[in-house]
């Protein structure tokens, strides 16, 4: 995945909760130690046979277990890491414990166990040791009152703490552990992220190579749509515009032919090509607009998405929130995703009204359309909605339908983009 | 009458001159851009100014700009639009200071020669001039309005030649019908629709098109 690829890291969450996060993993890592003894003991007993279903259940708790500690980093770190084992063969359970023993990453698992219940358990729990350090330096003077003289008496080589008043030098224990606190607990949770990452994650060269699959797909949909476009528009152009321009010359020549003779006959047919020509752009508007509508180049997606509510015949409210002005391919590309969507709705929700929403956020152009129709919207191969998932996946475009039958239904569609500032047109108003 | 004349292309530009030349109009400064349109349209103040809605510089809506501006500062400038392709939008833009003196053609209607210059003469008298198409989108889009289904078809046909922005008059004469018979139908639209009656064409106009716009 491409996230794999990307180096950039921000924790999403405060360090406090990160400490207590980390405290709950490291004692979380003793069902690690749980399963790794567990698994290794199992697979001893493969050949006995007993040891392949207990070993399946213990690989897809091993997952499970891994997946947590997965989306975790994703959520709290900022760190997203990936997730690719290889499709469980279907099959006798021999099969399946084949396809589990064959697969890098299970082993990769097994081999992480064991680090986050040493490496990662000691990390983890840092953090949280220096918050119980300085409360415990912080509340030391006050031990020596209520509890017998003697108990929590400690030589540090160059003074001895054995009293109240001699145990307020440990304050200067307590700010130490609260600076370390502050300045590592961020770098200590994302080092745990990163070991968790090295193990957990696909290795780059798997990623790179899901990417490689990912854009061949991508690219092949791409240029097949592409191609369809264009003999579309070859063929509006055949059938359309050009016949028409054949029709109006044939009109014209005859006219020519009969002016003198006839001349009532020429103004008709005067007046046939007249209209023929009105046809014809009228036809060539039509092919414009399913090229590159003009409101779009004119407007950009904000003007463009609310012409098309406009246009509807369903009461549409648009709400936009677009700091900037996205590349043209992808505001094209939008554009038709959600002029689709609508038509959509109009055509098969039986919806009374629709909403559309238009935002950027976290490098993501994404826009939700929703209705309060019948539900039961899908992308099923051949649909409309299946189209827009093969149109925006050229840009790695995500379409999510979220449908129940009884509606209502939201269409979200994300673009990743850079949006460009606000062009504002050297427009005449100021001249 | 005085007419300024905005389009960037010059066979359409002179076609147009050559056009309005013929039925009287003059053209008093003919402009191929967004900002001489609008200095244009300030300074001569014409009777009626004929534009293209995509104009340089940017090749967007230029045009439609200059001709909003410009009747930001000259309240109610008769303004007639032209495009290759009309838009909802940009009908609703024109018509949202309330004030008479709009058209919105299709440059196809050009072709027309007589009706379009009816459509610059009703524009220049304050009058109002919607494409065909804008009022077909406008109605499309109005098809869930229920006073709309109340109509009679005859009544419909008369809403929509109201709409393009005719006078009873004239929609008398493009309906074989009397103009009393019209200015019944015009009565009983405007009490289906809850309109206030008004005897006035062109306030006639605006107000059922406002209705549609809704």
């Amino acid at each position: 995945m491409a996230e794999n690829l990307a180096d950039t890291v921000r924790p999403t969450t405060g360090r406090f909760a990160l400490a207590c996060w980390g405290l709950l993993f490291s004692l979380y890592s003793g069902v690690g130690i749980a399963l790794f003894c567990a698994s290794i003991t199992f697979i001893g007993l493969i050949p006995v046979w007993v040891g392949i279903p207990v070993l399946l259940a213990l690989f897809a708790a091993t997952r499970g277990y891994a997946d947590q500690h997965r989306l975790w980093a994703t959520r709290h770190l900022g760190m997203p890491i990936g997730r690719l084992y290889k499709p469980t063969p279907e099959g006798w359970w021999l099969a399946k414990i084949r396809g589990h023993l064959t697969d890098k990453q299970t082993w990769r698992d097994l081999a992480w166990l064991l680090v986050n219940m040493t490496v990662g358990m000691f990390l983890s729990l840092l953090p949280i040791t220096f918050i119980a350090g300085a409360l415990w330096y912080l509340i030391l003077p006050f031990l020596f009152t209520v509890t017998p003289p003697g108990t929590f008496d400690t030589n540090y080589g160059l003074f001895r703490v054995h009293s109240t008043g001699t145990a307020f030098i440990t304050y200067a224990f307590a700010l130490v552990s609260l600076v370390l606190f502050q300045l590592l607990t961020v770098p200590i949770m994302r080092a745990y992220g990163s070991v968790n990452r090295w193990l957990l994650g696909p290795p780059q060269s798997d990623a790179l190579a899901r990417r490689v699959e990912q854009l061949t797909e991508s690219r092949a949909d791409t240029v097949d749509t592409q191609a369809a476009e264009l003999r579309r528009i070859e063929r509006d152009l055949h059938d359309g515009a050009q016949a028409r321009l054949v029709s109006l010359g044939m009109s014209l020549g005859m006219a020519e032919e009969l002016l003198a003779s006839n001349p009532q006959a020429a103004q008709n047919l005067l007046a046939e090509a007249r209209e023929s020509t009105g046809l014809a752009l009228s036809e060539l508007r039509d092919l414009v607009r399913g090229i590159h509508p003009p409101v779009l180049a004119d407007r950009g997606l904000d003007g463009a998405v609310r012409a098309l509510a406009m246009a509807s015949a369903l009461p549409v409210e648009v709400t936009v929130d677009l700091p900037g002005r996205p590349p043209a391919p992808v505001e094209s590309a939008m554009y038709f995703a959600v002029a689709e969507t609508l038509t959509n709705v109009a055509k098969h929700s039986g919806a009374t009204s629709a909403w559309i929403r238009l935002g950027y956020t976290d490098g993501r152009l994404g826009v939700m359309v929703g209705d309060d129709g019948r539900g039961g919207a899908s992308a099923a191969s051949g649909g409309g909605l299946h189209g827009i998932e093969r149109r925006l996946s050229a840009f790695d475009g995500i379409v999510h339908i979220a449908s129940p039958l009884g509606g209502p239904t939201i269409v979200t569609m994300e673009l990743p983009c850079v949006l460009s500032s606000v062009k504002i047109s050297p427009s005449s108003e100021t001249a | 009458m005085r007419v300024v004349l905005g389009e960037d292309l010059a066979l359409l530009r002179d076609g147009l001159i050559r056009l309005l030349a013929a039925h009287d109009f003059e053209v008093v400064e003919a402009v191929d851009n967004g900002p001489s349109l609008l200095h244009a349209l300030i300074e001569h103040k014409p009777d009626v100014a004929v534009v293209d809605v995509r104009l340089p510089p940017t090749f967007t809506d230029e045009g439609l700009r200059a001709a909003i501006g410009a009747r930001a500062q000259v309240p109610g400038l008769p303004v007639l639009v032209l495009s290759q392709y009309v838009e909802q939008l940009y009908a609703r833009e024109l018509l949202s200071d309330g004030q008479g003196g709009v058209g919105y053609l299709l440059k196809d209607r050009v072709a027309n020669v007589g009706q379009f210059i009816d459509a610059v003469r009703r524009v220049a008298d304050g009058g109002t001039a919607m494409d065909p198409e804008v009022v077909s989108q406008l109605l499309a889009r109005n098809a869930g309005n229920a006073p709309l289904h109340q109509l009679t078809p005859r009544e419909r046909e008369v809403l929509e030649q109201m709409a393009e922005g005719r006078s009873n008059a004239a929609i008398a004469g493009k309906l074989f019908i009397t103009e009393k018979a019209v200015s019944k139908h015009t009565n009983n639209i405007f009490a289906k629709l809850g309109l206030p009656p008004s005897s006035d064409d062109n306030r006639r106009v605006l107000a059922v098109l406002a209705f549609l716009n809704g």
